[in-house]
């Protein structure tokens, strides 16, 4: 299939749903008139963004479920929060949040870090749906650089936040030049890329934001997640959306796709791995962080994953710093 | 002991009570009222209202008031709130050859139909700081005289009905593109250009245009004109058929006249570079009429050799929320990606030392840079 033939269909005549007549030439938006009625007390919409765009993003994603690993572009709003500090990840989720769903927003893998904190109460506010910290029961979860541990389930859906979604950016900076590269899966600069790495360090020198080939076409950028997640992406029972809001750009890995990390023959891809366990949870094969205790060379390993840790943690499981 | 980190929601909660607190400053002193910046710091609300892409300077206003005064954090705010207007139609193309005029200045011509106009400029004041400000003096009333009778036509009006620049672009009639609505498909056409310029920095296009002064992009530019006052804005409702007036905005619009081309069919002419801005912005105004004219350098078959005639370089870095959300997001965590590159690189350092070792340099040396950087994450590739 061509690429100009995506592009084309990628302009989305979502904008013109929003074109709703009104005597009123300086509405505001408390008497916006919106298609549902605004949600109480906050004035504004279900989850924030009005139907027209919601349906105009739900169009992207659907387009980037039926071509895993494209990237479709949408016209991404202008958000009330900073463009890099999750506006693709916030318009995805707005767009597929339902009053029953149940969300968990993660950053860094903790539920309790600022961003995350800010993203959940930006939802709790606008869309009034019940959060979560507990990956087993969350129906939608939004990411910043981690998958879960615990293995998502079917029905799940795991959103990424995107900073630069094109993963041939830093070998050629030009949309017009990779997007052609991308139509003919020519993807002779990545490999060449890693070669070099390998050349130089002896090894691939790239440890997040790892590229991945989806489905056996499109080159994709995880986001910025370790490598050590990679394989968790792979056959994921779970639909994975990733929103670029800055770049305009949507990706999707639909439920059990093969999803394969780029690697050579002799230099197969490999993930980190931590010689301790979490000092906390005594978890191995779980992707930890290292907290310095002091100025004197102390540190401590405990896991990313803080839901998956405090569940352990009480189930009885209990690391040499606990 | 360490336990996990919690209480990101008290931190924030109280963070931003600590911003009201300082935002607001000394008590003692008077609260500022929206309507003293409006009127009082007018530039910096026109600035806001041209990078926001919205026409109203009291939220203009209040949101420099609730910014404390940080330009683009107010530029964030009055954009955050355009995004959730309703759209129900675009205007009709505004006529600057009707403006009502407060200033206007041409490079080219001594004097010329409609006149030149100074109005309330900068230009030709002397930069001595008045301490009679600082002490509240009055201001003395300004002349009054009489405006010049007669239209007063775009200078490029003038110089088109000669053939000796090349036409305005004609009027399609297709619906102009807009990149809040749609994500901006490269080559973008001039429309959208124009549009990414507006909303742009006006640091980063003044630095771009003069850029283009200095031989990166050369142009040749005159200012033909530089017009500031208001203009009507009409809009066609679908139900009436015919354009109702909406009211006045403020605009300043920069007409560059530029270095001649021709062609074996073309006679030379000089070619246009337009900037608009909303309110009295000539700094911006003339600044995106360089770089508009630099970015029309493929379409006038010149070499794209500068960052001034690259569209996507232009397009994809003007805009200040974009690039000030970007840059800002370093400030939230990374511990995830820091430790993946933590452990890689303490992995080859391992190995450098080993190396090392394997040469017979110096032992100790090497044995030194192992133990200080012990890998406490082990490597098992």
């Amino acid at each position: 299939m061509s690429d100009e033939g995506h592009r084309g269909d990628a302009r989305l005549p979502g904008h013109e749903t929003d074109i709703t007549p009104s005597p009123e030439p300086h509405a505001r938006t408390e008497d916006l008139p919106a298609e549902p009625a605004p949600e109480p007390g906050t004035g504004y919409n279900f989850a924030y963004l009005d139907e027209g765009t919601k349906r105009m993003i739900r169009r992207a994603i659907l387009k980037a479920i039926a071509i895993p690993g494209y990237q479709v572009p949408f016209a991404s709003r202008e958000m009330p929060m900073p463009y890099g500090w999750g506006t693709g990840g916030v318009q995805v989720t707005a767009a597929i949040l339902g009053r029953s769903d149940v969300l968990k927003v993660i950053d860094q893998g903790s539920d309790d870090t600022t961003n995350a904190v800010s993203i959940r109460a930006f939802f709790a506010r606008t869309a009034g749906v019940a959060v979560t910290t507990r990956t087993a029961e969350a129906t939608v979860i939004q990411t910043r650089h981690r998958i879960p541990e615990r293995p998502l389930a079917e029905g799940q859906v795991l959103v990424y936040q995107v900073p630069i979604p094109e993963p041939l950016r830093f070998l050629e900076p030009r949309e017009t030049e990779t997007r052609q590269l991308h139509a003919l899966a020519e993807y002779g600069l990545m490999h060449v890329k890693l070669y070099e790495d390998i050349a130089r360090h002896g090894h691939i020198a790239t440890t997040y934001a790892y590229p991945v080939e989806v489905a056996g076409r499109y080159v994709m950028d995880p986001s910025p997640t370790p490598k050590f997640d990679n394989p968790k992406m792979d056959d994921c029972p779970a639909l994975q959306l990733f929103g670029a809001g800055r770049e305009k750009r949507i990706y999707a890995v639909p439920p059990h796709t093969r999803v394969r990390s780029l690697d050579f023959e002799d230099h197969p891809f490999r993930v980190q791995h931590f010689a301790e366990p979490c000092a906390l949870c005594a978890a191995r094969g779980v992707y930890l962080d290292e907290v310095l205790l002091d100025d004197a060379g102390r540190r401590m390993f405990v896991c990313s994953d803080t839901d998956h840790c405090e569940e352990r943690r009480a189930a009885g499981h209990r690391g040499e710093g606990a | 002991m360490y336990v996990a980190v919690k209480g990101g929601e008290a931190a924030i909660a109280n963070a931003h009570r600590l911003l009201a607190e300082a935002r607001r400053g000394d008590p003692g002193v008077p609260d500022l009222a929206v309507e003293q910046i409006a009127g009082q710091l007018s530039l910096l609300v026109d600035r806001v209202m041209t990078e926001g892409s919205l026409y109203d300077p009291g939220l203009a206003a209040l949101a420099l008031k609730q910014a404390r005064g940080d330009l683009i954090e107010a530029v964030f705010l009055v954009r955050a709130y355009r995004t959730t207007l309703p759209r129900f139609g675009a205007g009709e193309p505004v006529d600057t050859g009707a403006m009502r005029l407060a200033r206007r200045v041409s490079a080219t011509f001594k004097d010329l139909p409609g006149g030149q106009v100074l109005g309330p400029t900068f230009d030709y004041t002397h930069r001595l700081l008045d301490f009679a400000l600082a002490a509240g003096g009055e201001v003395p009333a300004a002349a009054q005289a009489e405006p010049e009778p007669g239209p007063a036509p775009r200078v490029t009006d003038l110089l088109a009905g000669d053939g000796l620049i090349e036409p305005s672009p004609p009027e399609e009639g297709a619906p102009v593109g807009d990149l809040t609505r749609e994500p901006v498909d490269y080559p973008a056409d001039r429309a959208v250009r124009l549009q990414a310029l507006a909303r742009g920095d006006e640091g980063f296009v003044l630095a771009l245009g003069y850029a283009t002064q200095r031989g990166y992009g050369r142009t040749h530019p005159f200012v033909g004109e530089v017009r500031v006052g208001e203009v009507e804005v009409e809009f066609t409702p679908e139900e009436l058929g015919f354009p109702v007036p909406l009211g006045r905005v403020a605009l300043t619009e920069c007409q560059m006249v530029n270095q001649f081309k021709g062609s074996a069919a073309v006679p030379p002419q000089f070619t246009r570079g337009y900037g608009l801005a909303f309110g009295q912005c000539e700094r911006k105004a003339m600044a995106m009429a360089l770089v508009d004219r630099a970015l029309r350098a493929e379409e006038l078959g010149e070499p794209v050799a500068s960052p001034a005639q690259d569209q996507e370089f232009v397009l994809a870095h003007c805009d200040a929320l974009q690039a000030t959300g970007f840059v800002e997001h370093l400030k939230l965590p990374h511990y995830v990606d820091f430790q993946a590159e933590l452990e890689l690189v303490r992995r080859m350092r391992a190995e450098h030392a080993r190396q090392g070792e394997g040469q017979g340099q110096a032992q100790g040396q090497g044995q030194g840079q192992g133990q200080d950087h012990l890998p406490s994450v082990e490597a098992v590739e």
